[in-house]
């Protein structure tokens, strides 16, 4: 799925016919320096190890035992030679130095006017956030623009790594790391966690979207600003991006290393792991959102969640959350998801939707989704935000 | 070095009990004092650590066959790849050359009769034992997913049992590598016989000497490291868990304050071994020998002043990455001019490819492949784009493995004659070298251009998670060379199964081993095969180490001989060092 489009632009660099071979696509300056500065390191190694390499193999022909043959006397030390090749090696380390240390403080100074991003990296998930209040599980960036992105960790320690744009920088606990790019190839890049994070590690990876155009991005960013319609829905789309998937099944299966499935988890009555009982509802829900060690169901007690506070999870996705696990248990009782979306359409066409009670007024004009937005209803009536339906 | 006729008891010797069947029953072997027995008990371990290791090495290959993982869940997986990391580095390669071959061989090239603390040298093995059955048990029942890096705060936060059990495992351990340690430093400070300067002394005694020196400085840290995790695990005393402030960051200075050193714990021993080994298969003078000698000991120091180059990504300050890649650098040169050294040493010789001089030539070409990649992880830039990718687990191997486990089987073989009085077949020994070569380069090569590609490591799966799929590109490159690289593995395992084979069937079949198989000129070789229980019967005089020109072939003997001490040594021919 992510498209790959150009080879290598490094590939033009007259320094580096290896950077193709060695490294994948590149799409940012940065990369096609570390891919140059790469090059050359690769050429003394390749030198070096044809010298030694080269020098064994004559010596072992030339010099391998055989009848008639027998070793000849040569000095067994020789300060001038030993001098020499100290020196040589030292005047290269320090190049190669030289060379990675320019690299590595044009990739720790971030330009003035950079775009910030906010990443948090929890297990197993990164959230990126975007100045206008949008978040989403892949990093959309506008192209040709420096981005900066501003780093935390809800849990243990990650790491951002974008193999196309050759940059990582760890996401620590308790501290704020940064790393930047400007991305001048629009396309989709892999983005990986690099530092073992646990059980779920391998499958902490996303996407690096560049846009075609900062109009583009934009209007990106725009539509993620707008939740999903629907509850239940919009708590799958949650249950699948925020990583809760890795741990709850939401059809009854128990997944090892993991927490309780959601599979009519809903007003169920649970033994806690002191023996104490509790019955699933909004409370516990929201509780084991936000403090997971405070009560733990008996048997998951090796388990450690991360804590999930509002900036990860806002108190209307929490909404969602239930309301999915409502409706993994049949006792979802909000709006229909044509409801919903008829709502949702209405209050789209009336150009903004604000706070209000009459709900029920989306309901009854149910039958016509279209009808709904022909009309062009004013949305003094029609609010229906779509947190409406599950605000209990 | 070849010294006075009274040494040289040829005939009778044969006849008289060695060190094997001087004495025997299990107490024999278990109350025992004699370093060479010790180090045999040593050898057994590391062997069975070495399997185990190996055969989690084997598991993780197989199971990224497949880029969904083919074998495992990633629970698994990761306890696994910890188990790989942590028998391989705290179980095998820490101890295997001094432990095993130093405990033997350190005491004979210095024609004593044992190590200065006998004791203290049984002490350290059933610390090791003790450790060890921490370390495996805790892993074993419960299920370590740490890594062997132990990283806070996922250690802190993960199951709180094995980390404490393979932390105590770590903590005994260290204490065994301590006592092993000071016992070799104090030996070669004070037993060392009449005639043996510190530059006349054999190179793998000075590579000894610093490894030595830096388990006595840097394995305390490790001990004060595992201890504050375990406190911080149990009793959150908030030293590394951001959540009780402390600082995840802090744990990583700690554990590469000896990580690091530790690497040149595993390596200078094997240094050593190639210094000791290519002379004699090369029949010339080593080149050099000051500034091996002296390069040694200027890689234990430096290694100490490096530990940042793990931490570029790790939220440590530009400056402080700046100043310790500088750093990184500086200790780069003298294992360059090592390899140089060793070259030269080459040049002009009478080169015999026994098996151990063809496990020493792979060790200069895997070696130099290992030092050179270090280069694109000390330079800062590419570090960044490199770090915690497949790209360094490469870089590691070839140097950990191509480095130590190769020289550490290059040893074996050339040492097995004294040590057990039994040749080896050499038709099986240089098969078992050549498979192990090609296997280790399509093992590991194909690695240095998964972690260019980006391939992070400790992965249990590369196909990406359920609406993230890796690019197309990505996955069909990474596929491909895992694939490449699990083929390797196990042409690499046959070949190590095969040197295990012929080591073992030496000695059952092989033929009884000569004095002097192969013509060395340290002590180790003037004493019976295997040595007697005291080693020497009188404290011998030496000279220099490496000159040949004073043996010769006895084909009745199969081995060398000392020439008459009449026949003098042409002096321009093999200069001693002075
Ligand atoms: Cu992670
Ligand atoms: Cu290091």
């Amino acid at each position: 799925m992510i498209g790959s489009q150009l080879f290598s632009d490094s590939m033009h660099l007259p320094t580096l016919p290896l950077a193709g071979f060695w490294f994948g696509d590149s799409a940012t300056a940065t990369a096609e320096n570390v891919d140059k500065v790469f090059g050359i390191i690769t050429w003394i190694c390749i030198a070096f190890f044809v010298l030694v390499v080269g020098m064994m193999i004559v010596f072992i022909v030339k010099y391998r035992a055989r009848p008639g043959h027998v070793e000849q006397p040569s000095p067994s030390h020789n300060n001038a030679l030993e001098i020499i090749w100290s020196v040589i090696p030292i005047l290269l380390v320090a190049l190669i130095f030289f060379l990675g240390f320019n690299g590595f403080m044009d990739m720790r100074t971030p330009p003035a006017d950079s775009y910030d991003i906010q990443v948090i990296a929890s297990k197993w998930n990164f959230t990126f956030q975007y100045p206008n209040g949008a978040s989403s599980p892949v990093l959309h960036v506008p192209p040709d623009r420096p981005v900066r992105l501003v780093q935390q960790s809800a849990d243990v320690i990650h790491s951002l790594f974008i193999p196309a744009f050759r940059i990582k920088q760890d996401c620590v606990p308790g501290r704020y790391t940064y790393q930047w790019f400007t991305a001048h190839t629009p396309g989709e890049y892999d983005l990986f966690c690099a530092e073992y994070c646990g059980l779920d590690h391998s499958n902490m990876n996303s996407y690096v979207k560049v846009h075609e155009s900062e109009a583009a991005f934009q209007e990106a960013l725009a539509e993620l600003s707008k939740p999903p319609v629907w509850g239940p829905d919009w708590g799958e789309k949650l249950w699948r991006e925020k990583g809760c998937k890795t741990c709850h099944s939401n059809d009854g299966s128990a997944i090892v290393g993991g927490g309780p499935t959601w599979k009519d988890l809903w007003d169920k009555e649970e033994t806690m792991a002191d023996g104490s009982k509790v019955t699933v509802d909004h409370d516990y829900i929201l509780e084991s959102i936000r403090k997971p060690q405070a009560k733990i169901v008996g048997g998951y007690q090796g388990v450690n969640m991360t804590a999930y506070p509002e900036s990860l999870v806002k108190p209307a996705e929490v909404d969602a959350i239930i309301a999915y696990i409502q409706y993994l248990s049949d006792a979802y009782d909000g709006p229909t998801k044509e409801e919903a979306e008829a709502a949702a359409a209405a209050a789209e066409e009336g150009g903004e939707a604000t706070d209000g009670g009459g709900s029920e007024a989306a309901a009854d004009d149910q039958p016509a989704a279209d009808e709904a937005s022909e009309s062009s209803e004013s949305t003094d009536e029609e609010p229906a935000a779509p947190e409406a339906g599950e605000e209990e | 070095m070849i010294a006075t006729p009274a040494q040289i008891e040829q005939g009778t010797s044969h006849d008289e009990k060695n060190y094997l069947n001087v004495s025997s029953g299990f107490a024999s072997w278990a109350f025992t004092l004699d370093h060479k027995r010790i180090g045999i008990m040593y050898l057994v371990g590391i062997a069975v650590s070495l399997l185990l290791g190996g055969i989690f090495a084997l598991l993780v290959r197989l199971h990224l066959w497949y880029p969904a993982g083919g074998m495992f869940d990633a629970k698994t997986y990761n306890e696994i790849f910890t188990l790989h990391g942590a028998i391989m580095v705290f179980l095998f390669i820490i101890p295997s050359v001094p432990a095993s071959l130093g405990n033997f061989f350190l005491p004979i090239m210095l024609g004593a009769k044992d190590v200065a603390f006998p004791r203290m040298n049984l002490a350290s093995f059933y610390l090791w034992v003790i450790g060890a059955i921490f370390f495996v048990s805790a892993m074993l029942i419960s299920g370590l997913d740490t890594g062997w890096t132990f990283y806070t705060p996922y250690s802190v936060e993960t199951s709180t049992a094995p980390v404490v059990c393979a932390t105590m495992g770590v903590f005994i351990l260290g204490f065994s590598s301590i006592f092993t340690g000071l016992n070799f430093v104090v030996t070669v400070n004070t037993m060392r016989p009449p005639g043996m300067t510190w530059f006349r002394m054999p190179l793998f005694l000075w590579s000894l000497y610093a490894t030595g020196i830096i388990q006595l400085l840097a394995t305390p840290v490790l001990g004060i490291t595992v201890l504050l995790l375990g406190l911080e695990a149990t009793l959150h005393i908030g030293i590394f868990d951001p959540k009780y402030n402390g600082d995840p960051v802090l744990f990583q200075h700690f554990f590469w304050f000896y990580s690091h050193p530790a690497v040149y714990i595993m390596i200078l021993p094997a240094m050593g071994v190639v210094s000791e080994l290519l002379p004699v298969y090369c029949r010339k003078h080593i080149f050099g020998y000051k500034f091996i000698a002296l390069s040694s000991v200027a890689i234990a120091l430096l290694g100490f002043l490096v530990w940042g180059h793990h931490m570029f990504v790790s939220s440590q300050s530009a400056l402080t990455a700046v100043i310790f890649s500088g750093l990184t650098f500086s200790v780069a040169i003298p294992s360059g001019i090592k390899v140089f050294n060793w070259l030269a040493t080459m040049y002009k010789g009478n080169l015999y490819l026994t098996t151990g001089m063809c496990y020493v030539l792979s060790f200069l070409f895997l070696f130099t492949i290992g030092g050179l990649t270090g280069l694109h992880l000390g330079s800062l830039a590419t570090d960044v784009a490199l770090h915690d990718t497949y790209f360094v687990v490469a870089h590691f191997h070839y140097v950990m493995m191509g480095g130590s486990l190769i020289a550490f089987i290059a040893a074996l073989f050339h040492w097995w004659p004294k040590m057990f009085g039994k040749m080896y077949n050499e038709t099986w020994g240089r098969i078992s070298a050549l498979l192990v070569f090609v296997g280790f380069n399509l093992t590991f090569f194909p690695q240095f251009l998964l972690g260019s590609l980006g391939m992070p490591r400790r992965y249990a799966s590369y196909e990406g998670r359920e609406g993230f799929p890796v690019s197309e590109t990505m996955l069909q490159q990474f596929t491909a060379l895992h694939r490449v690289s699990t083929t390797g593995a196990m042409i690499l395992g046959v070949g190590l199964f095969i040197a295990a084979g012929t080591l073992i069937a030496a000695l059952y079949y092989g033929r009884r081993a000569p004095r002097n198989p192969w013509g060395g000129a340290t002590l180790e070789w003037t004493c019976q095969s295997p040595p007697i229980h005291h080693n020497f019967h009188e404290t011998p005089t030496v000279g220099d180490p490496y000159i040949y020109a004073n043996l010769e072939w006895d084909p009745d003997l199969e081995g060398y001989k000392p020439l008459p001490p009449a026949s003098p040594t042409p002096a321009h021919e093999q200069e001693p060092v002075g």
